[in-house]
């Protein structure tokens, strides 16, 4: 008799990936070298905006080791444009986007020229000798600015810096009331604007690329979060047919959806190494990653949201500026979209308005990065619940209690159009209060004030919800999205029992390997041990849609259950033919199939021993036991919880401490605890790290100035506190597993709570807004600003007129 | 070229090296010893920290003659006859790691802080790793294995004690092979300020 195996679904399991990365035996990108490989250095420009008026490579190819130099014009009919998988609008204005510049650049980073060379060191030695004459351009920089008719622009074929606009109406959609009107007869109406401040994603491992032209197929490995994807739009951009193609992502240093692109640095090491018939090898510096590699946030929010006097929303209306930078990424125009389906949060509102309009500024390119247009929709309508609950001078906590959707109103369909399916905002949020200690330190606050400290305490609330598991295809169609959202994978017994998974996600520090191997061994009834996945090799796993946006469970482990019950089915049918018994008398359990009402019984190891040997298998079944399996939903998931902040803030100094940090998530059904806590742990430092520390900044001339990890202010060890995180369950009703996805909620969550936490501190001193990132400088400037306004008019507070935008804030 | 004789992980190398080749590109590119990587070029991330006669260094803001003469220790060198330091299985038993970039660097850094504080608090151990970068973990699970760690360790006995889980805290250190005594004596050493 076989053993029964514990449940793997909600066992912490340490990580199986554990043991390579913490010797040492890795295989970044970078690690790689084939023989005979040509390594590539690129020139960027120094400026942001300019012609190309003439460019010198003769020196630099006469230089030690230099094989070969390219400039755009030299590779102009190959290198063919970056692709962008998002048209949002028939009338989109998108420029051509030349993975190495022709004639003009748009923003101050982007490639000029290319050396091949002998070493690394070569190559970059051989820039210095490549002699660009720019033409300076005006440059633009701010998007209000870019929008003026006078602006110059970005890009001079397409006569205008607006690349769309896009509006939902919840009067002419029918999900909700007339906006206008709600507002006009609103008995309280709080209008604010905020500013999501441009972010870079940052991931650990510097972007590298090496593609080896020498065999039947051209192959690439690349440090990317996408490389099924990336397969695809190579060939389609290229012209190169997709199957002559393969990409490999090996080990990948981190993501956060920096890493989910189309790189021009992938399309012209695929160029180069086509042209020159060898391996090429890019492997770019930290600086490069900052002004090269994608940027993300990046928006101006302006809302309006009315209310009765005894606290219910009668409507919110949303107008977006989105800064999509000099270019369009893969998909660029689409972040600020998804935030349109998010505004409305986990309230009852009953009239909605979106609009937002994309901007090209002559900056990098902004695309994807941790949660993608939920974050910033988070932000905003937290942060105006903030607002609204000091406008009627009620605790924000009531406030939102009074306006969530109640546990007994799911499923519920929303203002924006989505249909979320199940939640408990009561239980989440009862346990993160409890947790907290709410009401001690709201006393505690109240003694601060009235005492006057120069140290004030701010207690921060962000209840929330996002929605995860893109897929469903038939949604990503309605919104013009270039693919679908589903996710493959396959899964093979082995002739001696072991089981292979493949999974088209594509991992890169989440640890699929782990929980898919939980999956796939608790359906198929075998030891967790005895289960490998493979991924991110289009050879290996020739279907997927790749890892981001925290779908890879909720879609990708769902292939993986959808693929072992295939499995399980086929051999069902082989069991019942060995053990001669009708298919409906076999029962499954725990690994074995057994003839119901006797002891007489089979392993799954024998199945597929005999289905391997196919000696004796019953009329139309084939041989090997394995399936394949495509999972596509019917509705996003959508994760929520509750996020508590209490912050210490000097008033004199401007600086901010997080005293407590509490949060309660709901994700759904949990594969492994460990790996969700670790989720939820770097989201909160990432969200965090937006709230107070991190700032892309350009100086008037469009120079990022925060280039380098030195300006640009990752949070270390020492700027964090310790969390308390805990969690609730109410299951996805979108997938059997129940499961919702949890790699964002911890960054969409948490800049609000800490933002609202620093205004909440302040807030008796007249300031009701301060401007990310909470920096000292910011926030005593809010204080400062708040005191001299409060002498000279009744309106007191922070907004982005008072606030420098572009200034450095360090 | 300048010719340098380093001692890698219990191993001597004889090279010719470019002056300004870095020491972490003599190890990678030379000896292999891809465990040690590069994440910036600022010598903020922390992630390419190796140990120099007992010392954390940056082995991206040091020459690789500056090396010469000395010994270098990498995460490579830290797992011996097959068993984990206990560092690397408290980063393990922890979840202190995600995409894992910045781990080796983080468990070279943190066996040089338990060098000096052997039983630090949550405090210090937060400020002896400011220095190293981790964009996956929020660090709290990196602090939790640093504390687990040195309560593995024997104060002061050198980084190849190891406990198997539930094993009660030997006094005595792991005995080492021969091979291994010369790296003991120089990763016991103190912090560098």
């Amino acid at each position: 008799m076989t053993s029964v195996l514990e449940p793997e679904l909600g066992r912490a399991r340490k990580r199986k990936e554990d043991a390579r990365l913490i010797t040492g035996r890795t295989r970044w990108t970078d690690n790689l070298t084939p023989m005979g490989t040509l390594h590539l250095a690129i020139l960027r420009s120094p400026v942001a905006h300019a012609r190309i008026t003439a460019i010198n490579t003769d020196e630099a190819r006469r230089m030690p080791g230099v094989s070969a130099v390219f400039t755009g014009r030299d590779i102009a009919d190959e290198q063919g444009s970056l692709p962008c998988a998002w048209p949002i609008t028939e009338d989109m204005k998108a420029p051509a986007a030349p993975p190495l510049a022709v004639d003009k650049v748009c923003f101050a980073g982007e490639a000029v020229a290319v050396v091949a060379a002998r070493s690394a060191a070569e190559a970059r030695d051989a820039l210095d000798a490549i002699d660009v004459d720019y033409e300076d351009l005006p440059v633009v920089l701010d998007m209000e600015a870019a929008l003026q008719p006078d602006s110059p622009l970005v890009h001079d074929d397409l006569g205008t810096n607006r690349n769309a606009t896009w509006t939902f109406d919840s009067a002419e959609a029918g999900t909700g009331g007339d906006v206008e009107q709600a507002l006009s007869s609103a008995e309280v109406r709080v209008d604010r604007t905020f500013r999501q401040q441009r972010l870079i994603p940052a991931f650990m491992e510097p972007r590298s690329v090496v593609v080896d032209p020498t065999g039947e197929q051209i192959t690439m490995w690349s440090a990317t979060q996408v490389p099924h994807i990336l397969r695809l739009m190579l060939s389609m951009s290229l012209g190169v047919p997709e199957q002559k193609i393969r990409v490999i992502a090996p080990d990948v240093g981190g993501g956060f959806g920096g890493k989910l692109q189309v790189t021009p640095e992938e399309v012209i090491a695929f160029v180069l190494a086509r042209k020159l018939g060898r391996p090429v090898k890019w492997t770019e510096s930290r600086s490069e990653t900052m002004v090269s590699g994608h940027h993300g946030r990046d928006q101006i929010q302006k809302l309006s949201m009315s209310a009765t006097r005894d606290g219910k929303i009668t409507g919110l209306k949303v107008g977006l500026l989105a800064d999509m930078g000099a270019y369009l990424r893969l998909v660029t125009p689409g972040i600020p979209i998804l935030g349109a389906f998010m505004f409305n949060a986990i309230y009852k509102i009953p009239a909605y308005h979106f609009s937002c309009t994309n901007v090209f500024t002559n900056k990098t390119p902004t695309d994807a990065y941790r949660g993608a247009g939920r974050p910033e929709a988070t932000f905003a309508i937290e942060r105006m619940m903030d607002e609204l609950a000091a406008e009627l001078g009620v605790d924000p906590m009531e406030l939102r209690r009074k306006n969530w959707i109640a546990h007994d109103e799911f499923p519920y369909d929303t203002v924006a159009g989505l249909t979320y399916d199940s939640g408990n905002y009561e239980a989440a949020t009862d346990k993160a209060v409890e947790l907290f200690g709410y009401q001690a330190l709201r006393e505690e606050q109240e003694e601060r004030r009235r005492s006057g400290d120069p140290v004030q305490l701010g207690i921060g609330i962000s209840t929330f919800t996002e929605m995860c598991g893109l897929a469903p295809s038939r949604v990503l169609g309605s919104l013009s999205y270039g693919a679908g959202g589903w996710e493959h994978a396959s899964i093979r017994v082995l002739p001696t029992g072991k089981v292979e998974v493949v999974t088209g996600t594509s991992p890169h520090g989440q640890g699929h390997v782990t929980a898919w191997s939980q999956i796939a061994a608790d359906r198929l009834g075998v030891p967790f041990e005895d289960v490998e996945v493979l991924h991110g090799d289009t050879q290996i796993s020739p279907k997927g849609m790749d890892t981001y946006g925290s779908r890879s469970l909720a879609v990708g482990g769902m292939a993986v259950v959808s693929a072992a019950d295939k499995v399980v089915e086929k051999a069902k049918k082989i069991a019942a033919h060995l053990l001669e018994c009708a298919d409906d008398d076999v029962e499954f359990a725990s690994g074995r199939f057994g003839v119901r009402g006797t002891d007489r019984g089979t392993a799954l190891a024998e199945v597929a021993l005999a289905a391997f040997a196919a000696h004796d298998l019953p009329e139309g079944v084939e041989p090997n036991l394995d399936a394949d399996a495509t999972f596509d939903p019917e509705n996003f998931s959508f994760p929520h919880g509750t996020h508590l902040c209490a912050t210490e803030v000097d008033t004199e100094t401007g600086e901010v401490k997080i005293r407590k940090y509490v949060c309660v998530d709901d994700i759904g059904t949990v594969i492994n605890p460990l790996i969700v806590e670790g989720q939820v742990h770097g989201g909160l430092a990432q969200g965090i790290a937006q709230a107070l520390f991190e700032e892309a900044v350009y100086d008037e001339t469009g120079t990022l100035t925060t280039g380098t990890l030195a300006d640009y202010l990752i949070p270390s060890a020492a700027d964090l506190p310790e969390f308390i995180t805990d969690r609730t369950e109410t299951r996805a009703t979108s997938n059997v597993l129940g499961v919702k996805g949890v790699g964002e909620a911890g960054t969409i969550a948490s800049t609000p709570a800490v933002v609202n936490a620093v205004v909440d501190a302040l807030r008796p001193m007249g300031v009701n807004d301060v401007q990310m990132p909470c920096s000292p400088q910011r926030v005593w400037r809010a204080v400062t600003g708040a005191r001299e306004s409060s002498v000279t008019a009744p309106e007191a507070g922070g907004g982005l007129g008072s606030m420098d935008v572009q200034g450095g804030n360090r | 070229m300048p010719r340098i004789t380093v001692n890698v992980d219990g191993t001597e190398y004889t090279d010719e090296v470019e002056p300004r080749m870095l020491l972490v590109q003599y190890l990678r590119e030379r000896l292999g010893k891809v465990g040690t990587v590069v994440g910036c070029d600022t010598s903020n991330c922390g992630a390419c920290t190796v140990h120099l006669d007992g010392h954390s260094v940056k082995s991206c803001s040091v020459l690789a003659v500056q090396a010469d003469g000395h010994d270098v220790t990498t995460v490579e060198g830290l797992a011996q006859d097959g068993r984990l330091h206990p560092l690397q299985q408290a980063f393990h038993d922890n979840h202190a790691l995600q995409c894992g970039f910045c781990t080796p660097g983080m468990i070279m850094q943190a066996l040089d802080l338990l060098a000096e504080v052997h039983e630090p608090d949550d405090q210090q151990i937060r400020e002896g790793m400011e220095g190293n970068l981790c964009r996956c973990t929020g660090y709290q699970n990196i602090v939790r294995a640093v504390r687990d760690a040195s309560q593995r360790m024997q104060p002061g006995a050198g980084p190849a004690v190891e406990h198997a889980p539930g094993e009660a805290q030997s006094q005595a250190p792991v005995p080492r092979t021969p091979a291994d005594e010369h790296v003991e004596t120089r990763v016991t050493g103190g912090r560098q300020s």
